[in-house]
């Protein structure tokens, strides 16, 4: 656990957790639902991270995880009374078997043929899940208020949701760390500049992917499960939101690919940025041209991402921004 | 099941299936050639839509006589986009060109938001109807497969008979060798994408013709699109048409079978990915 001895895993710690208590301690709403959906976001684009910075594997479809755990949590909550957190871990324990076994064919293909692929998966769920009536079908499923009565009332169990997301948020980035800093993560990377040439080298590359694919399927269930609990509500469009997946790879590209900051970083400032051209009377209606303009600035002129650029520039930070 | 909803869904299925082969060609042909995949290629359908309904609005342009227009417009577009936003970036990861056409997507839609909002339009075109039994054809969908066929001779033609399609071809099959041989490769990888814009653009005027439309009704062609190139062969355009007949006759049947209309998307993408798996080369790419 020498990732833990690293000066990064404190500046995780202090500015994630930093943030994270800022509405617990102010105890003021807005800031509350601003700082959820952030972590959130950071929670979904760290572990498309995993798969995609460290493998080199797009996973465009990933939300997939997202809506699957949100719907089994769901599930279990509304029809067996299970309890938030049981049926919250049965959501990413779901999610993560359900990578494991897709992940063994399908993480055969390389490429554009991997992307395809995970698209498809996503709206084979999403088609599926509309026509599958023990989850609502194309309605959906929904809470009437009684549910949140054994978390204290509808106002604490949204407190208590994020709690939650925030200690989802500390142990996904802390993960990510974690591999990265591993030789297991060292073997990613081999495999993310040259797959052939790291089996020479004696790394197993259909296990590598298919492990690191089920644990960065875990956290995004995980989030689905607390988003759609703290919703009340859930349908098959919003939960396999496939534009939610691509805007989760725009954030690891801003942020930075292969960064375990770079997530985050990218997770904050694109919807910060969001939310001021949303608001924004000038740019209001023409959020989704600047987001897409600024994206292909990105992809053409800064490909490393705020922090590889940071990174890049000034080797000192090296250490405290991994 | 009788046999005359059967012909009637069958012969209509199989008329939208020549267009969405269509659609799916000008994917299939940027893929095959650059080994990019378009996300714009949605958006791109749906301005073929509109650019067919202003010239029709402004210019009193009959849809059929816009249509060589927009196919242009298409071709002339698709070369700058090729320059601003995929040129840079041709020999990076497949992540860097999904995202740039992925932000070329954004920004169409954004455009095409603020000016023709999302309320849906329709051109109106009556060209009368067949009766041949219990099946009607529709002259709008009639003249429509015959221009998707055409457009699919021309391709063909294009890529086999002329010395522009040949290089195309040869720098697809491999791209430095065709360099060697002193083919211009920016200008073949600017035109091929210039072309399967067009070929997107054109289809999305044919389909306008049919059915009505909003700024963001190109996704779920781009989809279907998404379906029909992996079930004819990423990168092969005669596998994408026959890939466009089977997927559109598959809907059309779908309509009047026992199973719900609800589950062909599940049999769609469920084949899609097994395909991807089972036969990456498509039902009907070579190996």
């Amino acid at each position: 656990m020498s990732a833990l001895r690293a000066p990064f895993f404190w500046v995780l710690l202090v500015v994630v957790g930093g943030v994270g208590l800022l509405p617990i301690l102010t105890g003021s709403d807005g800031t509350r639902e601003d700082v959820f959906l952030v972590l959130m976001l950071v929670i979904l684009a760290s572990s498309i991270n995993i798969i995609m910075g460290y493998t080199g594997y797009v996973s465009f479809g990933h939300i997939v995880f997202f809506g699957l755990g949100g719907y089994v949590a769901f599930y279990l909550m509304l029809n067996h009374q299970v309890h938030f957190v049981a049926a919250a871990l049965v959501g990413g324990i779901v999610s993560s078997l359900i990578a494991f076994l897709l992940g063994i064919p399908v993480l055969r293909l390389r490429g554009a043929y991997f992307a395809l692929a995970t698209i498809g998966i996503n709206e084979v769920v999403r088609s599926f899940v509309t026509n599958f009536d023990p989850f609502g079908g194309a309605t959906g499923m929904f809470f009437n208020y009684q549910v949140y009565d054994s978390y204290g009332g509808a106002k604490n169990a949204l407190w208590f949701a994020y709690d939650a997301i925030l200690i989802v948020a500390l142990l996904c980035t802390i993960t990510s760390l974690l591999i990265k800093k591993s030789k297991f993560g060292l073997g990613l990377l081999a495999i993310r500049e040259d797959q052939d040439a790291s089996q020479v080298l004696g790394i197993d590359p259909s296990r590598s992917k298919v492990v690191v694919y089920t644990i960065s399927a875990f956290f995004p269930g995980l989030a689905g499960a607390i988003f759609f609990f703290k919703n009340g509500i859930i349908e098959p469009g919003p939960a396999f939101d496939l534009l939610r997946s691509i805007e989760a790879l725009v954030m690891v590209m801003l942020g930075g690919y292969g960064t375990v900051a770079g997530p985050i970083v990218g997770a904050a400032v694109y919807e910060q940025l969001r939310a001021f051209l949303i608001t924004n009377p000038t740019f209001s209606s023409l959020h989704l041209f600047v987001a897409g303009f600024l994206l292909l600035l990105i992809v053409l002129f800064v490909t490393n991402g705020l922090v590889g650029w940071l990174r890049q520039r000034t080797p000192q930070l090296r250490r405290y921004l991994e | 099941m009788n046999i005359d909803a059967l012909s009637a869904s069958a012969v209509d299925g199989l008329m939208i299936g020549f267009i969405y082969g269509l659609a799916a060609m000008g994917l299939t042909l940027i893929f095959g050639v650059m080994r990019v995949i378009n996300l714009a290629h949605g958006p791109v359908i749906a301005v073929g839509m509109f650019a067919v309904l202003l010239l029709g609005q402004n210019l009193g342009l009959n849809p059929y006589i816009a249509l060589p227009i927009v196919l242009l417009l298409g071709l002339a577009s698709g070369i700058a986009m090729y320059f601003i936003a995929v040129h840079r970036v041709i020999n990076a990861p497949e992540l860097t060109t999904l995202l740039a056409t992925f932000s070329v997507n954004l920004m169409i839609v954004g455009i095409g938001t603020v000016l023709f909002t999302t309320s849906p339009r329709a051109l109106s075109v009556d060209l009368g109807s067949v009766q041949a039994g219990a099946v009607t054809v529709l002259g709008t969908k009639a003249v429509a497969v015959l221009i998707a066929i055409v457009a699919t001779a021309g391709l063909y033609y294009f890529l086999y008979r002329t010395r522009a399609g040949k290089s195309i071809r040869a720098v697809a099959n491999n791209r430095s060798a065709a360099e060697l041989m002193g083919i211009d490769s920016t200008w073949v990888l600017a035109l091929s994408f210039g072309i399967g814009i067009a070929l997107a653009m054109g289809s999305g005027s044919l389909l306008a013709t049919m059915f009505s439309f909003t700024i963001l009704s190109g996704t779920v062609y781009e989809v279907k699109s998404f379906i029909i190139v992996v079930l004819g062969g990423l990168g092969n355009p005669f596998g994408a048409l026959l890939g466009g007949i089977v997927i559109g006759l598959l809907e059309g049947i779908a309509t009047i079978s026992p199973l719900p209309v609800g589950w062909v998307p599940v049999i769609e993408f469920g084949v899609f990915v097994l395909i991807l798996l089972v036969r990456p080369t498509g039902l009907f790419g070579a190996r």
